[in-house]
């Protein structure tokens, strides 16, 4: 059944479906919606890390080195834990500067230097190369030996091949066109992929379960469960080694160590990886989902690569099959047609998942960071003049990828026979490793400069090409063998493999020594040495800082010069067309308050990095910079001047901390003076109307002191009654001019403390009775009939006499004052409430209104303004009154008195007091 | 023919020595405790003055101010102020009431006299 | 800011103790013949340690405190 159309209509299928799904998602993103806004489709689509070399060649390398290929998924798992503070640094620098790629980013940092980009470019595609070729290796082989059906022949065995048969080929040139489909079907400003990244995160579901389904077949379908297949192994001589593999097999510890050191910097900067960690990135937050679900992931795929080796060395003798293909061959030496299929399928899945995003990747690279500088400098191609440059761009990066599949077909060609899928992907993760000194020393230390970073790769790459490229050429025959045996012109120490002696290491860990020594000593040694520029030293602050600072004002503050709004505009259009160009225009403008286009854009350095960061989002850092000095006329800074800016920011940064904590007590301290502000004001007031209030009282009687003193004295010729009468009069108004100073006096001395009080053991009964009787000629002289209530006997209180007789008094002249003239009644009345003393004084007057009980017992305050006459008095008496009972501990208030005993209802006033405790126990004994 | 002045005072001391005042100079003097009785006194009594206290009783001056002041037959009749209160600011806003002076309590009888015949000329 | 710092204290904290537990001289307490459960010794150290760090990494960068 598994003829040669099958399995390729079954390709052809599944590829149909994954571009169904990219193309639903890119829908979905067009609409707003996202499908990959989430944490798991992020992570899935991390694991486009497991490539066909984990699929197919992590089993041969297990076959051989038992535990040795672990140390490339246990290093991601120890870098990712490290990602909450690296990756979220290089997200928010990528966010903040519209990162297109790995060589955008390094160039960004090093003043945006086209050379940089450069070089970054062109070490990757060589250094990827080997990794493409890897996958193209996979497919074919796998597609070869799965026609063979059911025979088991290993593809080697064809010999060479015309090229126009060569699967291979045919492979490459099917994924260039899936993949030109897929990444470059339009110009994204953003740079976002959304219906790939659906699509790889799809791949990856796909290839974990073709893993594990082969897994489960090995382990409890072939064999008896973990524990058999571990003891067959353990049973046979030739495979007991591997089960105990560190000093033998797997090469010593350091080479252990070594390839777990590669991985971890691998899972950085592979291009694809930078890809859909950093520019695919929807949201920073899904890193923390991402840094436990990505190793869990690695877990899961690698569970059965070691039963599934040692079932293949078990049933396949050494030599005859490769082990790289074990997943592929061992269902079909079991007749499992079905599931060799979908083991197929499944390491299609890895390997187009890592082609198309390695080369998306690549060719946005090869585009922005190598061809269009190079483009935009040839002045006689009058490219800065072209109206629409978006399909220019689009061809570019086709064309790129194209020749990026070409070009690992033709390594594939030259050298990819003579290495295990394993050794090839190692040769591609220690390329890449050479971008981790500038990168990472680029985020962290301001001193590193372009030329640090230049030599650092360079050198590290010469080191790598000669130790690991030369000898795969060497041994694949395309350079004389002489060359590794004894070294170029016979030089011992220069041997490829052997470098300056040192021997004993594995080729990777030999290669990673030499090239991270070249690499990391030249970028820190020729940064040190140099200082940097103007460019240079902002671009390192905003790399460094970028969570010191916020927003996008950090560009803009390093710019001086002079440009154009619609120079701008044009030169956006021409890169992302006139859509997404006037969608920024409009975003800028709306950010800054301004109805862009109705009111024109002050065309300052906020416009002029906006416009430079919209472009960088599309043909990279280097070649906006480019671009946008074409337009404007910019005045240069001086070195001095950036770092001057950079001063002051750093002082703000610094103090700021400060500040904010000052600012905090600050707005607590005066908040604290506002309140007490408040509160003196509402004593000045009170204060205020007190002494006006006063001087009123005041004034009212000394009027008519003098007015009739002034009369007396002028008309000597009134008669004596009149003279009496007049005389009387101001007597009186002396009199009450006297008791109000006295009551004025004696509440300032009680509300301020000063007060002298005399307690003693005091017999209500008796103050009641007392002030009753002296009031008793003003009773009489009003008609006023007064009732006392008393009790046979009450308990003591403990108060001052005067005060207590004091305040009776008041209440009862107040009463006098409010009884209805000719059949007045008032009763007082005394009796004890549960601990407390209570005295009520009830008038037949025309009562308390509701809304004036309280405030009658503030000074000055008067019922009388709704009255027809004026009451006498010094509106004092209540105020004092409530002083002194307050003071001992009781409470005064008035309500409406009992209705229908005497008419009108009128009011009660009351007050309370504790009553004595050992009076209390005085009575119980 | 005598001319008429309405005292409207709530302190019956002071009504007692502006009577007394008045009298004397053989004015016609009527007395309204309040801001009501005032005003209504105004219609019946006509008085050519009055001797309005600022703090009466269950009318504010205001009103009463207003009400004069509105009235076309009572264009003629003088208002003074009589006000235990002697601050600039509330002179200021007795003068914009209406008044035609204002006299802060106590008063020097003699001046309140002057000031009374001054507004009041023998010949109208 | 707080938050995050301390989850990328422990985070960091984790790689350190991965570092130490997939590395000479730990791995070579593990390095003997012999099974545990049927699985040989270094496999089941190797694989159950890796489980820990993740279930630990998890922990770390989900806890919100």
């Amino acid at each position: 059944m598994l003829q040669g159309w099958v399995i390729a209509v079954t390709s052809f299928a599944y590829l149909g479906l994954l571009f169904a799904i990219a193309y639903y998602a890119d829908k979905r993103a067009d609409a707003g919606r996202s499908v990959i806004a989430s944490p798991y489709i992020y992570s899935l689509s991390l694991a486009v890390y497991a490539t066909a070399w984990t699929f197919y060649g992590s089993v041969g390398r297990a076959a051989s080195d038992g535990v040795g290929f672990l140390p490339i998924y246990i290093g991601p798992t120890l870098m990712i834990a490290l990602w909450w503070v690296v990756m979220r640094k290089i997200l928010r620098i990528s966010k903040e500067n519209r990162i297109t790629s790995l060589a955008d980013f390094i160039a960004a940092r090093y003043g945006k230097s086209a050379l940089i980009g450069g070089a970054v470019t062109v070490i990757a595609v060589i250094g990827i190369l080997p990794y493409i070729s890897l996958q193209l290796k996979a497919v074919s082989n796998g597609f070869l030996i799965l026609t063979q059906y059911p025979e088991i022949v290993m593809p080697a065995k064809f010999g060479a091949v015309p090229l126009m048969q060569d699967t291979a080929l045919w492979v490459a040139l099917i994924l260039a066109l899936f993949t030109i489909a897929f990444g470059t079907r339009h110009l994204d400003a953003a740079e976002h992929h959304e219906g790939m990244v659906a699509a790889i995160a799809f791949e990856s579901l796909v290839k974990l379960l073709a893993f594990l389904a082969v897994g489960v077949y090995v382990t409890f379908v072939v064999y008896d469960g973990f524990g058999d297949v571990f003891e067959r192994a353990a049973a046979s001589p030739a495979l007991a080694p591997i089960l105990t593999p560190l000093e033998g097999v797997a090469g010593s510890y350091s080479s252990w160590v070594w390839l777990t050191i590669l991985s971890m910097l691998a899972i950085m900067f592979l291009p694809r990886q930078f890809q859909v960690a950093v520019i695919e990135n929807k949201d920073e937050r899904h890193l923390s989902k991402a840094i436990w679900l990505f190793p869990l992931y690695m877990l899961a795929i690698n569970a059965f690569v070691l039963p599934i080796a040692i079932g293949g060395r078990l049933q396949f003798p050494l030599g005859i099959v490769d082990a790289d293909t074990y997943v592929l061959t061992i269902p079909m030496a079991g007749r499992e047609e079905l599931l060799a299929l979908l083991v197929f399928i499944g390491g299609l899945s890895a390997a187009t998942g890592m082609v198309i995003v390695e080369t998306i990747a690549l060719s946005t690279m090869v585009c922005n960071d190598l061809v269009m500088p190079v483009l935009l400098r040839m002045k006689s191609l009058r490219l800065t003049e072209r109206p629409d440059l978006t399909g220019l761009l689009l061809g570019i990066r086709r064309g790129a990828i194209v020749l990026l599949l070409l070009l690992g077909y033709l390594y594939f060609r030259l050298a990819g026979e003579a290495y295990a899928l394993v050794s090839i992907g190692l040769i591609s993760f220690a390329a890449v490793a050479q971008f981790a000194p500038a990168a990472l020393g680029g985020i962290f230390w301001k001193g590193g400069t372009r030329r640090g970073a230049l030599a650092g790769l360079v050198a590290g790459f010469l080191v790598w090409s000669y130790a690991l490229l030369l000898p795969a050429l060497a041994r694949s025959g395309w350079l004389p063998i002489g060359l590794l045996e004894r070294g170029p012109w016979d030089i011992e120490l220069l041997k490829p493999l052997a470098l300056f002696g040192l021997q004993g290491l594995d080729q990777i860990t030999h290669a990673m020594i030499w090239s991270m020594v070249a690499n990391v000593g030249a970028y820190v040694a020729v940064s040190l040495a140099g200082s940097p520029s103007a460019e240079e030293t902002r671009q390192a602050s905003l790399f460094v800082d970028v969570f010191r600072r916020s927003g996008d004002a950090g560009g803009a503050r390093f710019w001086r010069g002079k440009a154009s709004a619609p120079d701008l505009r044009n030169l956006l259009v021409r890169f992302v067309g006139a859509e997404a160009a006037d969608g920024a225009f409009a975003a800028y403008a709306r950010a800054r308050g301004l109805a862009w286009p109705r009111e024109p854009l002050p065309a300052d350095a906020g416009l002029v990095h906006h416009v430079e960061t919209q472009l960088a989002g599309t043909i990279g850092a280097a070649s906006a910079r480019i671009m946008v000095a074409a337009v404007v006329k910019e005045e240069a800074l001086s070195l001095e001047e950036v770092r001057t800016i950079l001063g002051e920011a750093s002082q703000v940064v610094m103090y700021s901390l400060q500040l904010e904590q000052k600012s905090r007590e600050l707005e607590a301290a005066t908040a604290g003076l506002r309140a007490a502000n408040e509160r003196l004001k509402d004593l000045d007031r009170l204060k205020d109307d007190f002494l006006s209030t006063v001087t009123h009282e005041l004034r009212t009687p000394l009027t008519s002191i003098r007015a009739f003193t002034e009369i007396l004295n002028q008309e000597p010729d009134i008669g004596v009654a009149q003279r009496q009468r007049f005389l009387g009069i101001v007597t009186k108004e002396t009199e009450r001019l006297t008791r109000l100073i006295n009551q004025v006096l004696d509440l300032a001395k009680i509300e301020s403390g000063r007060a002298d009080w005399h307690e003693s053991r005091v017999d209500m009964r008796e103050v009641v009775a007392d002030a009753a009787s002296a009031m008793g000629q003003v009773f009489q002289e009003r008609g006023i009939r007064v009732e006392l209530k008393l009790p046979e006997r009450v308990r003591a209180v403990s108060a001052d006499l005067d005060r207590m007789t004091q305040v009776m008094q008041n209440l009862l002249s107040n009463a006098v004052k409010f009884c209805s003239p000719g059949d007045g009644h008032v009763e007082i009345e005394l009796c004890e409430q549960a601990g407390w003393l209570r005295v009520d004084v009830r008038d037949n007057g025309p009562g308390v209104a509701p809304r004036d009980r309280e405030v009658i017992f503030d000074k000055f305050h008067q019922v009388g303004d709704t009255l027809t006459e004026k009451p006498q008095g010094t509106g004092l008496g209540l105020p004092i009154s409530r002083h002194i009972v307050e003071h001992h501990g009781g409470r005064i208030w008035v309500q409406a008195g009992a209705p229908g005993a005497h008419g009108s209802a009128g009011a009660c006033f009351s007050f309370t007091l504790p009553l004595l405790r050992d009076a209390a126990l005085e009575e119980a004994a | 023919m005598g001319r008429r002045i309405l005292i409207a005072e709530d302190e019956p001391n002071i009504v007692t020595s502006l009577e007394f005042l008045m009298r004397k100079c053989e004015y016609e003097v009527c007395v309204a405790r309040d801001g009501e009785e005032a005003l209504e006194q105004i219609e019946a009594f006509r008085p050519h003055l009055v001797l309005l206290d600022v703090m009466l009783p269950r009318k504010s001056v205001f009103e009463v101010c207003r009400r004069v002041r509105e009235d076309p037959r009572c264009e003629a009749i003088r208002i003074v102020m009589l006000s235990a209160r002697g601050r600039d600011k509330e002179i200021a806003k007795g003068l914009a009431l209406g008044a035609d002076a204002y006299v802060t309590k106590p008063f020097s009888t003699r001046d309140l006299v002057a000031k009374v015949r001054e507004l009041l000329p023998e010949s109208v | 800011m707080g938050e995050f710092e301390t989850r990328g204290q422990r985070l960091i904290a984790l790689c350190l103790l991965g570092c130490l537990l997939f590395n000479y001289p730990i791995l070579a307490i593990f390095n003997l013949p012999g099974t545990v459960l049927g699985i040989p010794v270094l496999y089941a150290w190797v694989f159950g340690a890796w489980a820990a760090l993740i279930a630990l990494m998890a922990w770390a960068a989900e806890r919100k405190d």
